[in-house]
């Protein structure tokens, strides 16, 4: 892509166009290649910006992808998934956004041949006039059957002024796959938050135990699970 | 340790609490009985501070800390304190020389200042570990009160006592705040969270709902165990009896239509189990 995108793009629809424009034309995507049978771990906290990666995983071959998305007036992170026979691949990410920062992940998940499953569980958090998004397009191949894929999204508003959108997109061209996709946008529960400030705790560490909770177990087995912990709950602190 | 005077309030613009007044001095236990609409559960979440349970007149003055002699009139203002910190607790403090302004304090000052609110219906929240959530509640009510918080050994010991007392599995403080409990165990872990925290005065709203006959026992004399005290006080809330055969109270209220309309000894709550609402209610 030369010019930079508009709005009527889609996969650029939420995006920050004008932070875009500085940081326009990007670079070539990143490309991972997992050859069949192998198994990759990657965690990825975004500095901010656009971070474009297409990863290929080989017959049988694993991958699981740890995101941490919250740095930055705007941060993008596209991920162009392949996945032949048997590929498993999973995805567990975290976009934090307060202030007026736009967060967002775009996938494309390709099941190119049969039995391939993929995994993709996104927790968001949206504070002030921040906005999050969730843009994920799993593709089904004519003939690859099988296939078994998840998209579980979860939404956190802390204002209401902040902003969350999701959109899991399924183009399916086999007959017997399984696409389960589910997408909920919330806030933080009031009964619960005055059941933890009847035992004193004040407001905010209440809302950041209870967010601590939301995003819990994301990064569990991640190569790097502590240091993306930590920083998502430090970026949490602020928050609140 | 507790004066309620002419406590109006209502919920979602309904009038529940319609003049209501109550005393309680220290080392008292009090029971508050009442039909189903009486208000009393409305009582226990306007005395915690509930957000939608709003107060429309009256006064609630709090004498948390003071009371060791009984005088709730005189001793020591917490003035020394306030200058340490301008936190809402200790403003509060500043508007009575004697008592706190109840009303005036958000829910996690009210706890920090001794309050403590057992849940009828204990919330569940996946995620937090029972004793995370104690540890950082406790340290907050201390850091709150200028004390310095526990440490991780100091707390878990605590923690281990206080369910010991209650019989509670230390397996089941580990696991996530009320999840996946029966409704008896997510009481007795109320009990558990008020050994811990170690109130001042508490509110028990229907702590034996749900208990059966063995746990009701073990909650009875948990309550025992940890409120009864010359300095501390209790508000239970319940429906029967059968709780008030372990916590003998000293006095028993009977809540109708957002007032207390009768106040007796223990002899009026098996009255009230013998006789039923209506009877007492029309010779009141």
């Amino acid at each position: 892509m030369i010019a930079l995108p508009t709005r009527r793009d889609e996969a650029w629809r939420y995006a920050d166009l004008a932070a875009l424009e500085a940081l326009w034309p990007l670079p070539a995507p990143a490309a991972i290649m997992v050859p069949a049978g192998d198994t990759l771990s990657r965690a990825i906290a975004s500095k901010g910006g656009v971070t474009q990666i297409e990863l290929t995983l080989g017959k049988g071959a694993s991958a699981a992808i740890h995101l941490l998305n919250g740095v930055g007036d705007y941060g993008r992170i596209e991920l162009d998934v392949r996945l032949y026979e048997g590929a498993d691949f999973t995805l567990d990410a975290v976009q934090l956004a307060s202030g007026e920062q736009t967060m967002e992940i775009v996938t494309t998940v390709r099941h190119l041949e049969p039995n391939a499953k993929s995994r993709q569980t996104m927790r968001a958090i949206a504070s002030v006039k921040g906005t999050v998004s969730y843009l994920g397009k799993v593709a089904v191949a004519r003939g690859a059957q099988g296939t078994d894929s998840v998209q579980d999204v979860k939404s956190m508003l802390l204002d209401r002024t902040a902003t969350a959108n999701a959109k899991p997109e399924l183009e399916i061209y086999a007959d017997d796959v399984q696409c389960a996709h589910g997408a909920t946008v919330g806030e933080l529960d009031a009964g619960a938050l005055f059941y933890l400030a009847s035992r004193g705790l004040p407001p905010a560490n209440a809302k950041k135990l209870m967010l601590q909770a939301f995003v819990a177990g994301v990064f569990d087995g991640a190569q790097d699970d502590e240091t993306l912990t930590s920083a998502a709950l430090a970026k949490l602190g602020e928050m609140v | 340790m507790l004066q309620i005077n002419n406590l109006h309030a209502t919920v979602a613009d309904k009038p529940i609490l319609k003049g209501l007044s109550l005393t309680i001095n220290p080392g008292e236990i009090h029971a508050i009985m009442g039909p189903n609409g009486a208000g009393k559960s409305t009582l226990a979440y306007t005395l915690g501070g509930r957000p939608g349970y709003e107060v429309t007149g009256g006064e609630v003055t709090f004498y948390p800390r003071h009371c060791e002699e009984g005088q709730i009139h005189s001793g020591p203002t917490r003035q020394s304190s306030a200058e340490q910190g301008d936190s809402g607790l200790l403003r509060s403090a500043r508007n009575d020389e004697n008592g706190m302004d109840l009303l005036d304090m958000d829910p996690h000052e009210r706890a920090a200042s001794g309050l403590f609110l057992g849940f009828q219906y204990p919330v569940e929240i996946p995620g937090i570990s029972n004793v995370q959530f104690l540890r950082e509640a406790l340290n907050a009510q201390r850091k709150e009160r200028g004390e310095e918080p526990l440490s991780g050994g100091d707390f878990l010991k605590l923690a281990k006592e206080k369910a010991a007392l209650l019989k509670m599995d230390m397996e089941m403080l580990k696991r996530p705040v009320n999840v996946g409990f029966s409704g008896g165990e997510k009481k007795r872990n109320e009990m558990v969270q008020m050994g811990i925290l170690d109130p001042r005065l508490a509110i028990l709203d229907e702590t034996d709902s749900g208990l059966d006959i063995d746990a009701l026992k073990v909650v009875g004399e948990g309550i025992n165990a940890i409120m009864r005290t010359p300095e501390k006080a209790v508000l239970l809330i319940t429906h029967y009896q059968r709780l008030l055969d372990y916590v003998q109270p000293d006095f028993v209220h009977i809540l109708a239509d957002g007032r207390i309309v009768k106040t007796g000894g223990p002899e009026l709550a098996k009255q009230l189990e013998a006789e039923g609402y209506d009877a007492i209610m029309e010779a009141a």
